[in-house]
């Protein structure tokens, strides 16, 4: 199969500069290769082929983020002392010599100010959590628009879900070890929330933090919890997430001979290899260059931590914000019943919009099997607007977290634009449930316009620029076949599944629809799989009846082009 | 793993097989290729497999070099840093760490680019096919693995033999318990712990305790207070560094003038227009630090729940279900503000267990 493809490039004549492999490297290989077998592993992977894309990129982030967290992190338990332990501040930090604080601050306050480096490590470690929990972000939004989720990678999105789950709650417990007044405004929030949990709030908070609150276990809790067994088990799930990509092989998206039975790409050694190690390198480069030239988390100017005290614009990292952002939306509900009580103004915002959002995208392959009956392998990506209602829902999770995410800086947004706080919170109550659907429509209207622009392209041919006058003297503009990997980009759209006996998008079939589609139930799947499914706007490639459109459009006098002109 | 052996670039000869027992291989068949199969390969062109011409390559080497020359040198002026900024204060740690940031971003900023420039401009331009395989496993590999799973079941025995399986699963249930019954000595039971705060008892001596202000722990004279427009933090004698205690009964101390307290306050906890409001805020617990004074507006800065100190600190706006508690103030014998008593319902955010308690108070006849 390739060597069609490859045979006619042209290459130039290439002298191996190399034809033995250095003693040094091959007796060190069969010696392994005599204890492991290694070989058989290498001769199926060492040419193992890489799609190129550049988000496929974006995954890697997070990725390459997990591994410098891990080297800063180490670095900073050399210093950090993960304790509660009163004692009075005798740092070179000259405004706060004498205070009382925590072993855990004034440990902080020594790292950052004592210890050579010290800073940059601490603010690349914080930088790094930044970059991680985004870059996992975008690389699920990717997988999510690509449909990349699907048979056979529905195991592997689930392990993804779990790894940003885990990243958010590493994340809040690394944010609460310095133990400075910022830190604990958060610790104070998440113990508001969890003491609000029906039945077992109180006990949870009291067994988290050792008693009352805020005790003094937490800290050493929390420790223990941010460095030994939540990362541990993020490692274990990355792996299995790395093994996973590497067993099914990557996706690629549609293209030149890009099919679901192959994998175009370049070699894992030493393309690839190098590439993503070059990737780590610039990762690893801008998460110095924010530690070295944006200040993060100056903890020496907050204090030390105590509870009645607090700044006011304290904002979490930018991954707790929607959370926030629902807290303030909420009104002020609250059920009191037979002597019990019911914080609804709490635990609505805490874990419905998570909920949500989580379980939405837990639920989501399953849900779209359901829907469209697909349940064929999918190795090459789809076109966001080729699939335009999954495409719309993800926009419209997208606008419901986003608004969300705004309004956890509302006192912000109120005090730069002028704008009463109150409003704020009123339009945001207003625009959570209003945005997503609005979103919604828009987004499933521009996929649509572009699934018709590419049918045109493919259709019509592309403006070439070149104005023809006709023997009529009508003016128009010759239009020209596109390029070839626009057109095989384009044409690698197949239609949505949907379910057999479900209909063709026009009305309801005729006839005894299929038993799975009977009942309230069934029509209801019926329903939303004509809805789902299907070809909304056909490409037509000019292989069908259409055959000398092609034609016509590059010779440009074809009533295609004509028409075209007059849009 | 997948199988792939269809590469073209990668011919099955080249890895020798070996069968089990027979002599470990010679050197000519050593794991990374013989001598004479190399040769036998190139030169001459590989599908898939454009290479650059010589111009660019050799252009490409010479920029990669110079990218890896600079991490050299950074890498240097990065341990140079080290031992020329010493770190001891605010400045001398933000020019370390200007100088050792700056260096090591640098040194990982050529070298990546340099790799990028090695792949970009050296290496070939791949368009190399691999063969994708359904991930499932053959119909007849399945049915050989569910046979093989029948019998060792039925070998073990565990279908036949009743008696074994369910004592198995019986001593497998209560061993799953067991890390949940170590984990009860993580914290005591609540108890009445959240109803009380230390306002509530007296102070060792015996007396009404005193409301000291925050940070500079100094008692409060009942006639120096005055500041109509400001709020006072306050923090309870003996306890002002007992961060449990602070959680639960740091206080506000408003001075307002009494035409403009309204029913919602209970006059008789006031003392000359001074009122006492918990700073917890009712609705996750931050303090409710901020105060508007035109308005008599108390703000909480985290999620905004604005509470009206004129009025009982009643909820006017955001997501606070309760007023903050106001404490029974009165003034000992020197002139300095003490409680009275606890406050009449628990302070802090809602729990579980809390309930109404704002109703009970009033049942019994009292303020809240």
């Amino acid at each position: 199969m390739s060597a069609k493809i490859g045979i006619n490039e042209k290459s130039t004549v290439h002298q191996p500069s190399i034809t033995e492999t250095p003693k040094a490297i091959a007796g060190v290989s069969t010696y392994l290769d005599d204890r492991l077998g290694a070989g058989n592993f290498l001769k199926r992977n060492l040419r193992k082929i890489f799609p190129d894309h550049w988000s496929f990129l974006l995954g890697e982030i997070a990725l390459y983020s997990f591994i410098i967290l891990l080297l800063t992190g180490t670095f900073l338990t050399f210093w950090f002392k993960p304790s509660m332990a009163h004692v009075v501040y005798d740092g070179v930090y000259e405004p706060l010599k004498g205070v009382g604080m925590s072993e855990a601050y004034a440990s902080s306050l020594h790292i950052s100010l004592e210890v050579r480096g010290g800073l940059l490590m601490r603010q690349m470690h914080h930088w790094a959590a930044l970059l991680f929990v985004a870059g996992m972000m975008v690389h699920m939004l990717r997988v999510f628009f690509t449909g990349a989720y699907r048979k056979p990678r529905e195991l592997n999105w689930l392990i993804g879900i779990l790894l940003l789950t885990l990243a958010l709650v590493e994340g809040l417990t690394g944010y609460s070890l310095p133990d400075d007044l910022l830190s604990g405004a958060g610790l104070r929030i998440t113990e508001g929330v969890m003491i609000s949990l029906p039945l077992v709030g109180s006990y949870i908070t009291f067994f988290l933090f050792g008693g009352e609150y805020p005790g003094t276990d937490i800290i050493s809790r929390f420790f223990t919890l941010h460095v030994l067994l939540i990362p541990g088990i993020l490692l274990a799930l990355i792996s299995a997430h790395m093994i996973l990509m590497w067993v099914q092989k990557h996706t690629q998206m549609p293209g030149k001979d890009r099919k679901n039975t192959n994998v175009v790409g370049a070699p894992f050694y030493p393309a690839f290899m190098a590439k993503a190690g070059a990737y780590f390198l610039f990762t690893f480069a801008v998460t110095a260059g924010l530690g070295t030239f944006a200040q993060i988390n100056p903890i020496w100017l907050f204090g030390p931590y105590t509870p009645a005290d607090i700044s006011a614009g304290s904002q979490p990292d930018f991954y707790m914000g929607f959370l926030e952002g629902s807290l303030r939306l909420m009104p002020a509900w609250e059920i009191n019943f037979l002597g019990y009580t019911l914080p609804l103004s709490v635990i609505i915002p805490a874990l419905l919009p998570l909920g949500i959002i989580m379980t939405g995208l837990a639920l989501y392959p399953f849900l779209e099997q359901w829907v469209t009956g697909d349940r064929r392998e999918h190795h090459v990506c789809d076109r966001p607007r080729n699939n335009p209602h999954r495409t719309s829902i993800g926009m419209a999770a997208i606008s419901f977290y986003g608004l969300l995410w705004l309004l956890g800086a509302n006192d912000e947004i109120s005090a730069k634009f002028q704008i009463s706080l109150f409003v704020t919170t009123i339009v945001g109550r207003v625009l959570v449930f209003v945005l997503p659907v609005v979103t919604y429509i828009v987004t499933y209207s521009i996929c649509i316009g572009l699934q018709r622009k590419d049918a045109e392209v493919i259709g019509h041919g592309v403006e070439s620029g070149v104005i023809k006058r006709l023997p009529s003297g009508e003016y128009i503009e010759i239009h020209v076949p596109p390029a070839d990997d626009i057109a095989d980009h384009m044409l690698g759209k197949r239609p949505v599944a949907m379910l057999p006996g479900a209909g063709d998008g026009e009305a309801e079939p005729e006839g005894v629809p299929p038993k799975a589609l009977r009942g309230p139930i069934g029509k209801l799947r019926a329903k939303m799989s004509r809805a789902y499914g299907g070809e909304k706007v056909a490409i037509d490639d000019g292989h069908g009846h259409h055959d000398d459109h092609g034609e016509h459009a590059a010779i440009g006098a074809g009533d295609g082009g004509h028409s075209n002109d007059k849009k | 793993m997948t199988e792939n052996s269809h590469e073209p670039e990668a011919p099955d000869e080249r890895v020798p097989k070996r069968v089990i027992g027979t002599p470990p291989p010679a050197e000519s068949t050593s794991l990374l290729g013989a001598a004479e199969e190399r040769t036998a390969q190139g030169p001459g062109p590989m599908p898939g497999v454009k290479f650059q011409d010589e111009k660019t390559a050799k252009k490409g080497e010479r920029i990669a070099a110079l990218c890896f020359v600079i991490t050299f040198l950074s890498a240097i002026g990065f341990i140079a840093s080290y031992v020329i900024f010493q770190v001891g204060d605010l400045d001398k740690a933000g020019a370390s760490n200007l100088a050792l940031g700056g260096t090591l971003t640098l040194a990982f900023l050529a070298l990546a680019a340099g790799v990028v420039v090695w792949v970009r401009m050296v290496m070939p331009k791949y368009t190399l096919f691999q063969e994708r395989h359904e991930m499932a496993s053959e119909p007849a590999t399945r049915e050989v693995v569910a046979e093989t799973f029948l019998q060792g079941a039925e070998e073990s025995g565990f279908v036949k033999r009743k008696l074994l399986r369910r004592t198995l699963l019986l001593a497998a249930a209560p061993l799953g318990l067991l890390p949940i019954v170590l984990l009860r000595d993580l914290g005591p039971l609540p108890g009445t712990a959240l109803r009380h705060t230390v306002w509530g008892k007296k102070t060792k001596a015996g007396k009404d305790r005193r409301l000291l202000v925050e940070g500079t722990g100094a008692p409060i004279r009942a006639a120096d207070f005055n500041s109509p427009g400001g709020i006072l933090s306050v923090v309870p004698e003996e306890y002002q560094h007992d961060l449990n205690e602070l959680a639960k009964s740091t206080l506000i101390l408003i001075k307002l003038r009494p035409e403009v307290i309204k029913s919602g306050t209970n006059l008789n906890w006031t003392h000359d227009g001074i009122i006492a409001y918990s700073k917890i805020c009712t609705h996750v617990g931050c303090p409710a630090a901020l105060y508007e004074q035109t308005t008599h507006h108390i703000l909480c800065p985290c999620h905004q729940s604005t509470f009206d100190a004129a009025d009982g600190a009643k909820v006017i706006f955001g997501p606070a279900a309760r007023p903050l508690p106001q404490l029974p103030l009165g003034v000992d014998s020197e002139g300095f503000l003490v409680a009275k008593g606890d406050f009449p319902v628990p302070p802090g955010p809602s729990f579980w267990e809390r309930g109404d308690a704002e109703a009970e108070v009033r049942a019994r006849g009292g303020h809240a």
